[in-house]
């Protein structure tokens, strides 16, 4: 089990009962679980959707989109049944908060995929975990099947009217299914490829019902909400970025861990205090701030508030809010490399800009870093990401090109370093370099 | 939905709501390119080629899934769209093998022409392009790998359109595939629509690959020769030593009747032509063997014979025998040789459904027939009967679409469970293959099938060969009560309906007059006022020794009623044929004969719709049957202008188009003979002589000639004169339908070595999917 980080600066909301036998349904009661259900139960849909507007709740998988905004798109009247999708495809590199909350609370899930049914008036949810979260899936399935028992799921939920089933499905191994189209085809049982929009999901979603899809993270939050307060949640973040959120921080720092900070929480604060700053000396170079298809920050650019808003005014975005640390010791070629690897190995294939366009920067700058590089190269890197962005079927194209385009701009005298045939300079005795699948 | 108005590029449009923004550029005459976008098909957004600017959007659009509305304002062509098209090209053209030389597609592809509008010729990259090896996945579909630009146009026409579902995508990112569902093979109709739609040089015809470049051949649009629907087929012809042959058969125009479909027959089918077995000069029997000889020697001997055969015995010792695949105008000649130069009735065809009952059932009403295309757009459509999706590949492709596209509503009736049922609302299982009962039972049912159709306020009838006769005259006065029901009937071959049409048949002259009654046929000379002999009684009478002679045009009974090769002893036969059929074999005359790829003329095809010929190939020693027909007249009769009116004032209308004008020109010859008050002359053996009088005595052909040179298909009425009862019709006892598969044509089918490896391929898939 992953060792469970802790800072006196973190505000617990979602994490607040990781590591106190939570998955046990008998201990989530005792801790307060499914109090907010009930509550939700007797104020009804309208009541639930502007407690979650007021918030300030937004999207948790990398979007911020607000979830009260999202859940009043779906329609009252549908001849179609209406679903909640549970996004638990955790998949961009430098983000595992999703998988804590399966491990540690998986009644948070599923109160608040109940919740969400109750505001938009669905009757069925689904749980789709990550393919490589195959291990959760079976804390996810007992917790399932003991609301089942409890008759908090099923026909008459808390004996209600209300009906509400619960259905849990992993992935197969596939980034893109992180895409919520994607996850809906992936769910029906095709292939993982985005869907065209319009119609959005919310109008007509998985199996052509209107759904509401939310990362994990966001559902597991909701019961908080209920339980806390909206205005007492919002109060936590800056304005309209309500409460906390689980940032992920990975890299060169001495503590890397999940930690529950409240938005606006100080990037550099973070890194040096919270985490404990870089280890052995080493100065820190740049920061990836929300997971790895966000452009990269400078260690000037990085005294910031990490909320939606203040990133975005920095040139980047607080995504899924993965924080990877990078040291001086690195080499900026080839963890662009090791991106981008990882995108030419995820994208799907569909569109041409990203299948043709990851694979050939991948290759690209797998020569570049190996020392066969030419000038030109670094401005056809630019020039190749430059016209994937904005041009792909979905936004994994995005995903690979924002990166690459700020790696080469900020780090262009790195590339240079690399010309001429020259050994990477960047590799240090003792120092593990990045290997490149 | 209601009109709007948009701008695009400056101009001001206008299309329903909701039209995409592709289409309604399209047909403003804006271009926007597209890989993936295939009209009809559904949309993908993949190829990215389409962008376009969208005022007040932030983001480059896709015009394939943008829909218009009130207002939008659109750039297509900006050097910021223009920049954007470029990149994807460079990024395909990354991997691309660039054997744009050796490429089947070369000249003819996408891509190429893409990068000729958008310039990407500078290489960016420099490490090695992905390479796998080609494919053969069926002997008809070949897959290059490296050449496919994944716009998966071919997955969903085989699926979608197809609704065969053979093709799909495996793999992810740069290393997705195009693969079959079957490992590494084709389980599949062989369509060849998978070829079709490549915009690249990807799939490949197994019968064409490699063979020429496309600017290196004709095209002639011309019409198949293979099933009764009568799809435009675009034949690449080629220059050799003995005349032109053809080397590929596809739907290159897209501008026939068949819009986007075609099918193996069609696709591959065409090479029977080229068949080394081809009759290439006439045979003479000679000491009991036939040796060849020339075609004056064979003329005078056929000519001779016959004429004293008529002149000593009468024209009643006289039996002739037509095609199903020769033109209109040839089975018209056939049938006026016959009654006028033989003066016998004893004609008729291999018949594969009753036309004459459905004429006869109709008479007195009009515009109660069907044409291919009112199929295409019908609301609601009952098909008794057969398999089109074997049969009539393009029937079956027009339902599927009409069902799919526009929620037509289709109902089966039918003994067996056959593929359509998939695309029908509701389907009847007719008990015991009898389906003289289904008017009445539709008329007073309880069931769910009889309430929907009659509910259904419009209707189109499609039948086969299992209503006949008096069936046909029951479904149609039940049809005619009811109302609002237009009708259809399916034979098989690619002029069954001319040749009945065009009256080779022993009771009934062209447009189903009868003999007895012949109206305006009465200044045929020594037309015979009785019904002649039909094809089974005129056997009959050569078994008894009472047929002196026998002309067989384009036919083998020998084969089809496997008949004692013996009973021809005393009979002299003449076989006018492109093989050495088993009918031809015992012949003491045989006449080698063009095929339908090499003449002209007009065919009609099952629905009744007219269609131009135009000849593609050509081949040394052969002549068409009209030709072959006028010159045997010439031996039997003196003043051939009673058979053939060439010469004659108002031929002219022909535009030319057999004199070698290119379409759309004048005919510059005529012209001048006209000015100089000189007779514009035909040749006797020019088949459009006899237009004039096919026009001015069959009912139901009165010709739009401008619509049907232009090669557009002309939809002919089926309004006989209605003297006979259905019942009194010689008919319906004498049909044997072909019951053909995606890969047999009749007789013909056993000629093509591409079909026969089909039909090998699709046993062989058979054998190991019951080995599964």
């Amino acid at each position: 089990m992953p060792r469970l980080v802790s800072h006196p600066d973190e505000v617990k909301i979602v994490s607040r009962r990781f590591g106190m036998g939570a998955t046990s349904i008998d201990r989530y009661l005792e801790l307060g679980g499914y109090e907010p259900v009930k509550k939700c139960l007797a104020q009804g849909p309208e009541w639930i959707i502007e407690e979650i507007k007021a918030s300030g709740l937004r999207g948790r998988g990398g979007a911020g989109f607000s979830t009260g905004m999202k859940w009043s798109f779906v329609p009252k009247q549908s001849a179609k049944p209406k679903y909640i999708l549970v996004n638990g495809d955790e998949s961009e590199p430098g983000t595992c908060k999703d998988h804590l909350i399966f491990l540690h609370d998986p009644h948070a899930v599923i109160e608040g995929t109940i919740i969400a049914g109750l505001a938009v008036g669905a009757k069925m949810g689904f749980i789709y975990l990550r393919g490589e979260y195959r291990y959760l899936l079976e804390i996810m399935e007992r917790a399932v099947a003991d609301a089942y028992e409890r008759g908090f799921l099923g026909s008459k939920i808390f004996g209600s009217e209300a009906e509400f089933q619960i259905v849990t499905q992993t992935g197969a191994g596939a980034y893109e299914v992180g895409e919520e189209s994607a996850l809906m085809e992936s769910l029906e049982g095709k292939r993982g490829i985005p869907r065209i929009k319009p119609p959005f999901p919310a109008v007509v979603g998985l199996y052509g019902g209107p759904t509401v899809i939310n990362n994990a993270e966001t559902i597991a939050t909701v019961p908080h909400i209920i339980a806390m307060g909206a205005a007492a949640y919002a109060a936590l973040g800056t304005p309209r970025n309500g409460g906390t959120r689980l940032f992920c921080i990975s890299g060169h720092v001495e503590r890397p861990g999940v930690y529950e900070l409240p938005l606006g929480y100080n990037l550099k604060k973070m890194i040096y205090e919270v985490a404990g700053g870089i280890p052995d000396g080493h100065k820190l170079k740049a920061v990836v701030p929300g997971g790895s298809s966000t452009p990269v920050l400078l260690p000037e650019e990085i005294d910031i508030g990490m909320d939606f808003d203040q990133v975005g005014k920095a040139g980047s975005m607080l995504g899924s809010g993965g924080v990877v640390v990078i040291d001086d010791h690195t080499c900026m070629v080839e963890f662009a490399l090791r991106i981008i690897s990882f995108y030419a190995h995820e994208s799907c294939g569909w569109c041409i800009p990203c299948r043709e366009g990851t694979d050939w920067l991948k290759k690209s700058l797998t020569r570049f870093h190996a020392g066969f590089g030419s000038l030109s190269d670094i401005d056809n890197i630019q020039y190749l990401a430059e016209n994937m962005l904005g041009r792909t079927f979905c936004p994994l194209g995005d995903a690979a090109a924002m990166p690459t385009i700020a790696f080469v701009k900020k780090f262009r005298k790195e590339f240079e370093d690399h010309l001429n045939g020259k050994p990477c300079p960047y590799a240090r005795e003792g120092v593990p370099q990045l290997t490149v699948v | 939905m209601p009109e709007v108005t948009f701008t695009v590029d400056g101009k001001k449009l206008r299309a329903p709501a909701g039209t995409l923004l592709i289409d309604a550029c399209r047909k403003a005459g804006i271009e926007i390119p597209a890989f993936c976008y295939y009209p009809g098909l559904s949309l993908q957004a993949a190829c990215r080629m389409c962008v376009v600017r969208q005022e007040k959007v932030p983001k480059l659009q896709t015009a394939c899934t943008t829909t218009v509305a009130e207002g939008q304002v659109f750039i297509t062509e900006s050097p910021e769209i223009a920049q954007a098209r470029k990149a994807t090209i460079q990024l395909l053209l990354g991997n691309h093998p660039l054997d744009c030389p050796v490429c089947d597609a070369g000249g003819e592809c996408e891509l190429q022409d893409m990068t000729f509008k958008y310039g990407a010729g500078e290489s960016l990259y420099a490490e090695a392009k992905h390479h796998r090896d080609e494919q053969q996945w069926s002997p008809a579909v070949f897959y290059d790998r490296p050449r496919c630009i994944l716009c998966y146009r071919c997955v969903r026409m085989c699926g979608e359109g197809m609704d065969v579902w053979a093709l799909g995508v495996s793999g992810r990112g740069a290393d997705s595939l195009i693969v079959p569902n079957q490992p590494n093979q084709l389980d599949c109709e062989q369509c060849g629509m998978c070829i079709d739609v490549c915009p690249v040089g990807a799939l490949t015809s197994g019968s064409y690959r490699y063979k020429t470049r496309p600017w290196e051949m004709t095209h002639v649009s011309t019409v198949c020769t293979h099933c009764a629907d009568g799809c435009t087929v675009t034949l690449g012809v080629r220059q050799t030593s003995d005349g032109s042959e053809i080397v590929r058969a596809d739907n290159r125009d897209k501008n026939g009747i068949n819009g986007d479909f075609l099918c193996a027959k069609g696709r591959f089918g065409f090479d029977f032509v080229e068949s080394p077995d081809r009759l290439r000069q006439p045979l003479v029997r000679s000491n009991g063997r036939l040796e060849p000889a020339s075609w004056e020697h064979a003329i005078r001997l056929a000519a001779s014979k016959l004429k004293e055969i008529r002149d000593t015995r009468g024209g009643a010792a006289i039996g002739v025998i037509g095609s199903n695949r020769t033109t209109n105008e040839e089975n018209y000649l056939l049938q006026k040789f016959a009654r006028t130069v033989l003066h016998t009735n004893n004609i008729d065809h291999e018949r594969s459904t009753d036309y004459a009952a459905l004429a006869r059932a109709l008479a007195g009403q009009s515009g109660k027939t069907a044409s291919l295309r009112d199929i295409a757009s019908a609301c609601a459509i009952l098909l008794i009967g057969g398999n089109p999706t074997d049969e009539h590949p393009l029937l079956a492709w027009l339902l599927r679409t009409n069902v799919r596209l526009n929620r037509a509503r289709l109902y089966i009736a039918n003994a067996k469970p056959i593929k359509l049922t998939r695309q029908a609302k509701d389907a009847l299982k007719i008990k015991s293959g009898d389906y003289n009962d289904l008017p009445a039972s539709l008329d007073a049912g309880r069931s769910a099938f009889a309430k929907a159709i009659r509910a259904e306020g419009s209707l189109l009838v499609i039948f086969g060969e299992e209503m006949r006769g008096e069936a046909v005259e029951k479904l149609v006065a039940w049809g005619v009560k009811r109302g609002n029901v237009r009708f259809a009937c399916l034979g098989d071959h690619s002029n069954s309906r001319g040749a009945a049409d065009m009256g080779l048949l022993p009771d009934l002259l062209p447009g189903y007059v009868p003999v007895a009654a012949p109206g305006a046929f009465s200044e045929y000379p020594n037309l015979p006022a009785t019904p002649g002999k039909s094809l089974p009684q005129m056997i009959e009478a050569a078994g008894k020794g009472e047929l002196g002679a026998l002309l067989v045009v384009g036919a083998d009974p020998v084969a089809t009623r496997k008949l004692d090769p013996t009973l021809f002893n005393s009979t002299f036969l003449v076989v006018q044929d492109l093989f050495l059929t088993e009918t031809a074999a015992l012949a003491d005359v045989v006449f080698p004969a063009a095929s339908l790829y090499e003449k002209s003329g007009t065919v009609t095809n099952t629905f009744g719709d007219l269609q131009l010929l135009r000849k593609g190939a050509d081949r040394a020693g052969v002549k068409p049957d009209f030709e072959i027909l006028v010159r045997l007249a010439g031996g039997i009769i003196d003043d051939i202008k009673t058979l053939v009116p060439f010469g004659q004032r108002g031929v002219t209308g022909d535009l030319g188009q057999s004199r070698g004008a290119q379409a759309g020109e004048a005919d510059r010859h005529a012209i001048w003979l006209e000015a100089n008050g000189l007779e514009p002359k035909l040749s006797p053996f020019d088949p459009l002589a006899i237009l004039d009088e096919i026009e001015r005595l069959v009912p139901g052909y009165p010709l739009d000639r401008i619509n049907l040179f232009a090669g557009n298909d002309v939809h002919t009425k089926l309004s006989s004169p209605g003297y006979v009862p259905v019942a009194e019709l010689a008919g319906s006892g004498l049909i044997a339908p072909a019951h053909d598969t995606l890969f047999t044509s009749g007789r013909l089918g056993r000629w093509s070595e591409a079909l026969k490896q089909l039909a090998q391929h699709q046993a062989k898939e058979l054998v190991e999917t019951a080995a599964d």
